[in-house]
Parts: structure tokens; sequence; C-alpha cells
């Protein structure tokens, strides 16, 4: 509803403005005006002062926001926007950098097989790793609503500790781990006849391995989100599907998939992002190899970028995620949002 | 009273006299009179090789009156490469920054010529091997300043009981201190079979085919021991050619003796093979050997570093130089100069070489027999053939001849042993060729 005229008035003399961006009195001690409120119009003598522009701009709501956000707006510009920007700029440029050559850097990298190759590997890597993270992680967090209180917290904490370890550290054990000469997993795997197997030199084992460390990585952040989106599911659907004669698969398809739909699709989003553009765990367990078939765009990126000297073809390489992840966040959050129209 | 009247002489002379003095004014030697110069060393991984680099720079600083700051940069995870991009981009950074081999050239354009330092270096301490002239220069101008800390040569470091034991060869013998090499019979042919026995023996040699430097560096050595080049000097490209093919014949057959897993080998790996006693021979610079000494000496006390075999085109040994290049951007160009000519000197080299414990290698030809490679132990004598003290090997670096701009991506892309571990893994030589034919093709843009 529209407020009537003056309701948001600015604030007066006398006055200073709530939260709400009305008028409230001050107390006597503060002024001696002769202030009257009323149903949150303020009536006074000073009403009939026409308000300075600049009062009427600070006293909105939607600027006190926008002020609060901007310490967040410049960083994200100085952190996000800029070096985005700065990389499209670069990635117009040969070689040297001193020419400016508009696309062709892309003209150039789509002529490449490697370049091809590594779009595909970053698809596998991605896709693959995303689902079983959901996967795992909503297999996991049914086990874990479904333990009583205070022990919930105790497993909560504890699946929750991959994600917490900063993912460099996590992935130099793991690559103790898969040591090509002194794998643990070997070892063990030994104790019963079988083996070795060549974790990290294999094309099939090496990609195995990358796509299991950034699942054992990732998939606490889908459980937590799962977890939080089951305890919002009101136990009352249960109870009315067990009444239907539902059994556990459909109480979960009926009733549990609908209602986590928007948080399924959100958080896949994210999470392909990020994996997608994954860089410690191929760098530090593999850089690439055996045959550059574990590169993903990142790996590649710094490879041709920094290592070697073609910056302008590395930041070609590293923006040509941009537009499969924006078609897939068009995607999804489309029907996120037409779902949240429906309801 | 008479007043003496100014001739336009003493005039002229009282104004050059002022004016000379206002000039000069600064540059009254103060504390540090001379300016400020910042320069970023290589981090060093032996203990305590900074604590020499340091006392070099300190030393120089009191003297000249210049104010320095140091940093020392790691080169793990590629931070040094970063900071010199980082630094190239902003043209704003150290002075004096260390760069790793290819990089002189990646940034040519940054950086400030240096014939100056360059011409009374190499007439002190003799000329410069022919990597290093590659690398640091271009069109006979001087790019950068070959630096001592950090250059080294990947030859072999060998197992003297399990190559005797497996193998019958005796590399003291074939490699005596403080006497020329007599090792003709050292080829790939030996080399080869040595491999197969020690393969045998169940000592294999440690040699990577991941897509790492150590890798890459002894892929280059045996390439070039056939003449194998994938783009010659004027940088067309020559890949299908019999040299190539028969190095990656060579390969194939030596491939079937290494550890299996060496595909997946990163610079780490050949150090732990040696350290833990597992392997014959690996081929690195005598870290693996100095890190042994702390954590395996048993085993430290049987290594010999020495030379290369030799193929049908010569005998070339891997010489990975770093150098301290000057950004055109410094604002105190004379002291950085100077600066370099200082750690350059033969006292200077001597010091880099004795506080890395004979790692660090010199770029000059009359600085290969100092004292320290013919004292370190044990085995004493063990580093006397590290520095190639009698020129019996080429020093080269991977994917050379190519321009060094064509030859850097060839490099970091492991071209090489991409291509050995194609054909040992089964493609056919023709597609393996092409392969590596159309890569090479990429790697032309400029």
């Amino acid at each position: 509803m529209r407020e009537p005229p003056g309701a948001r008035a600015a604030p007066i003399a006398g006055s200073r403005p709530n939260w709400a961006g009305f008028a409230i009195p001050l107390q006597e001690s503060d002024t001696m005006a002769d202030v009257v409120v009323e149903q949150g119009h303020t009536v006074s003598a000073a009403r009939a002062r026409k308000p300075t522009s600049l009062r009427n701009i600070l006293g909105r709501k939607s600027t006190v926001a926008f002020m609060l956000t901007l310490p967040l707006i410049l960083l994200v510009g100085l952190l996000v926007l800029y070096p985005a920007l700065y990389s499209v700029h670069l990635a117009t440029l040969n070689k040297s950098m001193q020419k400016f050559v508009a696309l062709g850097n892309f003209q150039f990298l789509f002529k490449r097989d490697t370049f091809w190759m590594v779009v595909k590997q970053s698809c596998i890597f991605a896709l693959t790793a995303v689902f079983f993270k959901a996967l795992i992680g909503f297999i996991v967090a049914h086990f874990v609503h479904n333990i009583p209180g205070k022990k919930q917290r105790k497993w909560r904490g504890m699946l929750l500790v991959p994600w917490v370890i900063p993912p460099a550290m996590s992935t130099l054990a793991w690559l103790w781990l898969f040591d090509p000469s002194y794998s643990a997993f070997n070892y063990t795997l030994s104790l019963f006849g079988i083996g070795p197997v060549n974790w990290l030199g294999d094309t099939f084992w090496a990609r195995f391995s990358v796509i299991l460390v950034n699942v054992w990585y990732g998939a606490p952040f889908f459980l937590i989100m799962y977890l939080a989106a089951l305890k919002s599911v009101p136990d009352q659907l249960y109870e009315a599907a067990a009444i239907d004669g539902a059994n556990w698969w459909q109480k979960i398809w009926y009733v549990t998939l609908p209602m986590m739909r928007n948080i399924i699709a959100i958080t896949a989003l994210f999470s392909l992002i990020v994996t997608f553009a994954n860089f410690d765990i191929v760098r530090i367990l593999t850089s690439g190899g055996p045959l550059d078939k574990t590169h993903l765009f990142a790996t590649w990126a710094f490879k041709v970028g920094i290592e070697g000297s073609d910056i302008p073809l590395g930041a070609s390489v590293s923006l040509f995620m941009v537009p499969i992840l924006a078609i897939a966040a068009i995607f999804i959050l489309r029907d996120v949002s037409k779902r949240g129209n429906e309801a | 009273m008479s007043r003496k009247r100014l001739t336009r002489r003493q005039f002229v002379a009282a104004t050059a006299m002022s004016s000379a003095a206002l000039i000069t004014a600064p540059y009254v030697r103060g504390a540090y009179a001379a300016g400020k110069v910042s320069i970023g060393f290589w981090d060093h991984w032996v203990p305590n090789a900074n604590d020499a680099s340091t006392a070099m720079v300190k030393e120089w600083a009191e003297k000249e009156k210049v104010e320095v700051s140091i940093d020392y940069i790691t080169s793990n995870n590629n931070k040094i490469q970063l900071t010199v991009a980082a630094e190239a981009q902003a043209k704003s950074g150290h002075d004096i920054l260390q760069m790793p081999t290819w990089w002189p050239h990646a940034y040519s354009e940054n950086l400030e010529p240096v014939n100056d330092v360059m011409e009374p270096l190499i007439k002190l301490n003799g000329e410069v091997n022919g990597t290093t002239k590659y690398l640091g220069q271009v069109g006979g101008k001087w790019l950068a300043v070959p630096a001592t800390p950090g250059s080294q040569i990947k030859g072999p470091c060998s197992r003297i009981d399990l190559m005797k034991k497996h193998a019958g060869i005796d590399v003291q013998e074939m490699y005596p201190a403080g006497a020329p090499a007599k090792a003709d019979n050292w080829t790939m042919e030996t080399f080869l079979k040595a491999a197969e026995a020690c393969h045998k023996g169940g000592n294999p040699f440690g040699i990577g085919l991941g897509e790492t430097t150590d890798s890459v560096d002894t892929a280059g050595a045996i390439f070039q021991s056939f003449g194998a080049e994938l783009v010659n000097a004027k940088g067309e490209v020559t890949v299908k050619t019999d040299a190539v093919r028969q190095a990656l014949e060579y390969y194939k057959k030596l491939i079937a003796f290494l550890p299996p897993d060496a595909p997946s080998w990163d610079d780490a790996s050949n150090n732990k093979w040696l350290i833990s006693g597992r392997g014959a021979m690996i081929l690195n610079p005598p870290s693996a050997w100095a890190v042994a000494k702390r954590d395996a000496p048993q085993v430290a006390e049987q290594c010999w570093t020495h030379g290369f075999p030799a193929g049908p085109k010569g005998r070339f040994a891997p010489f990975l130089p770093y150098f301290w290049g000057l950004w055109s951007f410094s604002k105190n160009k004379e002291a950085a100069k100077s600066l370099l000519t200082h750690l350059s000197q033969p006292d200077s080299i001597a010091k880099f070489v004795a506080a890395s414990g004979g790692y660090d290698l010199p770029a000059y030809a009359n600085m290969t027999t100092l004292k320290t490679w013919a004292e370190e132990g044990p085995p004493k004598g063990t580093l006397y053939h590290y520095p190639n003290p009698n020129n019996h090997q080429t020093l080269s670096i991977a994917a050379s001849p190519a321009p060094p701009k064509i030859a850097q991506q060839i490099y970091f892309q492991a071209t090489l042993t991409k291509m050995a571990l194609r054909f040992a893994q089964g493609e056919k030589m023709e597609a393996t060729l092409a392969w590596a034919e159309g890569e090479c093709e990429g790697f032309m843009r400029s």
C-alpha cells in the first residue's frame, strides 16, 4: 500500500529518524520543541518547513542499506570486478601483451586439441564430483538427521572436518596416501594381495583420485546444507504420507525431494562453480598429468599463463569457464525462481 | 674606498662552481648517500645459505654507502616466477630480481641490458657456457647476469655399490676425484644396459616421466645426445626427423626398466627414490645426496655425482642457470650494477659455492675447480665432477636450440616426456610425431 504523502517525510527539527524512516519525538530533556506524533504521522510547527534533499536521501531506508553494504561493494569491486575486467582486457592482447588481438586468443584455442581435452576433462571432473558430493551429502544428511540430539552435534562437527581444513593442506596428506612409490593405500592393499595401483600415474586412476579428493573435501558442504533443509521439512508431511501407506522411498521421492528441490539446485550450482574453478587438488596431486589427462581450466591456465609466460592465453583459458557457468547458472536459477513463484 | 670590479670571467667561474656545488651536494657521502637498492634472491633450500648472500650484500652496502633491502623468494609453487610476472606487469618492485632459466627472455622488454657488467666479468672469470649465453642474451645483448645461487647441473648421482653389484660399473674409476674423466665407454648403450641390470637386480634407475623439470631435463639431454630437435634454432618445426625417431625408440627401451609409477613422479620423487635406498641412480643435482647425508648417511656415503652418458651426437648434461635481472624501471641502476658486479667477483662466487655445500654452480669457465667440490664428502670427491671441471660434457637445456620463447613452451608443456610416454605406452610413432608437431606449431605464437 502506498504511504500517504508526508508519512515518510524527512526528519524534522526536534526529531530523529528511526529505522523505518519515521520521525519519533525526542525526549523533553533533549529539546523543548513541541512535537506531536499521531499514528506515525508527525505533526508539528516544523512541518511546513521544506526538508533539504540531502536529508531526504540520507533518511531513506534504501540509502541506509546502501551505505551499510558499501564496504562490501567496494571490496567486491576491488577484488573481484577489477581482476575480472582486467583478465578480459588481458585476454584481448597478444602473447607479448603489446598488441590488441580481439578474440584472436580464443580463435587460437579453439584449434588446439589440448584445449578441447581440458574442456572435456573439466566437465567430467565437475559433473562427476558434484553428483557424488550431492549423493553422499544427501545420504549422510539423512543418517545424521536420525541421530538423536547431543550425539548429532558431535557427528556434525566430525563430518565437517574435511571442509574446514585448508584444501592445500589436506591434499598434501592425500598426496602421501597416493604417493607413487610409498603409497599407504598400496601398502594396505598389499596386505590383501591386491595392487599396487598406480594411483597418479595411470589416466583412469589419476582422474579417479582427483575426483575422490574433491568429493571428500566438498561432501560436508552438501551434508550441512541438506541437513538444514531436512530439518525444515514439517513432520506432518511424513505422518500424512505414512497414513497414506507410503514406503521410505516414496517418502523421499514425494516429500523430501520436492521440499528440498531449491536447496539442492542452489548447492549444486554453487558447488559446480567452485568445482569447475578448482586448482589446488589437481595442482598438488598430478600437476595435470599423466599426459595432461587431469588438467582443468585453472591448472592449464596456470601452466600456459605463468609457467609458459603467455599470460593473455592463460587469461583466455580461464575466461572460457564463464559462459559455461553462466549458462548453468541461468538454467538453475530460472528453475528455482519458477518454483518460488509456484509456491 | 675602492670597489673591486667583478670581471665577466670571474662571474662565469663563480657561477659554474656554485652550480657544481649545488648539483653535487645531495651526493655528499652520508650513511646512505648513494640511495637505495632492493634485491630479491631465490630462497635457498640449503640451511644458512641465505646468510652468505646477506653478508655479501651488506658488505657491499657499507662500502658503497647504499641502503639495501633483501627479500628471499621461494621457488616452491612457482612463487618466484609469479613475482617476476607481477613486477613486470606493475613496472614496480625490486631493482634486481633473481629469475630462473627462461625468464630473462620472457621479460626481455622489461630488463635493462647489462653488457657493461658482463664484459668485465667475463674477462675476470672466464667465458660463460653456451646455455648461459642462449638463455641470457638476445642479439648480443646481455639481458641479465648469471647468478651462482641456484644454478645447477642435473647429472647422474649413482650408488657406487649398486652400480658395481648389478651393472659391473665402477663409477669412481670412470670419474676419479681430482682427475679427468675416463668415460669413453660411458655411452647411451652402456647406460641402457646398466638400467636393465639394475632393474633386474631390484634397484631401478629413478628417472621420472612426469611434467616437472627433472623429468623434462633428463629427456632434453637424451634427445640432444641423439641430435633430436623439435624446433631448430631458426624456429622451424623439425619433429619428423630420424634423430627424433631414434631418441623415441631409445626412450621406449629405457622406460621398460624404470619404476612403473614414473609417469606420476614429481621433482621430489627421484630424491626420495635415492634416499630410501631403492634406486641405483637418479639424475639430479647433489641435493638428494645432501639430504641423504642427514637422513640416510649409509646411502650418502655410497653416492657419486658424475657425467652424463654420450649419445651418437655427443655428451650433453642438463644445466639450469639462474640469473639476476635488473628491471628497466629500476630507480638506481648504477648502484644495482655495482652490486651485481660485487656478487660475481671470484671471492663472492667461492662464498656462494661454499655456503651451499657445492650445490650452486657459477657459469664461468675459470670457476669450476673450487676447493669446495674437491673436498665435499662423504665420500670425499663425490662432487668433484659435478661442475664439469674438464668440459667433459656439453651443458645444455631441454628444447634448445629453439628460439627461447618457443623452447620455453616445449619445456613447460613437457612435450619431450609426453612424446616418450605416448610412444612407450603403445601409440604409433607417426601418431606421436604428428601430435608433437601440432603442439610445436601452437607454440609459435608471438
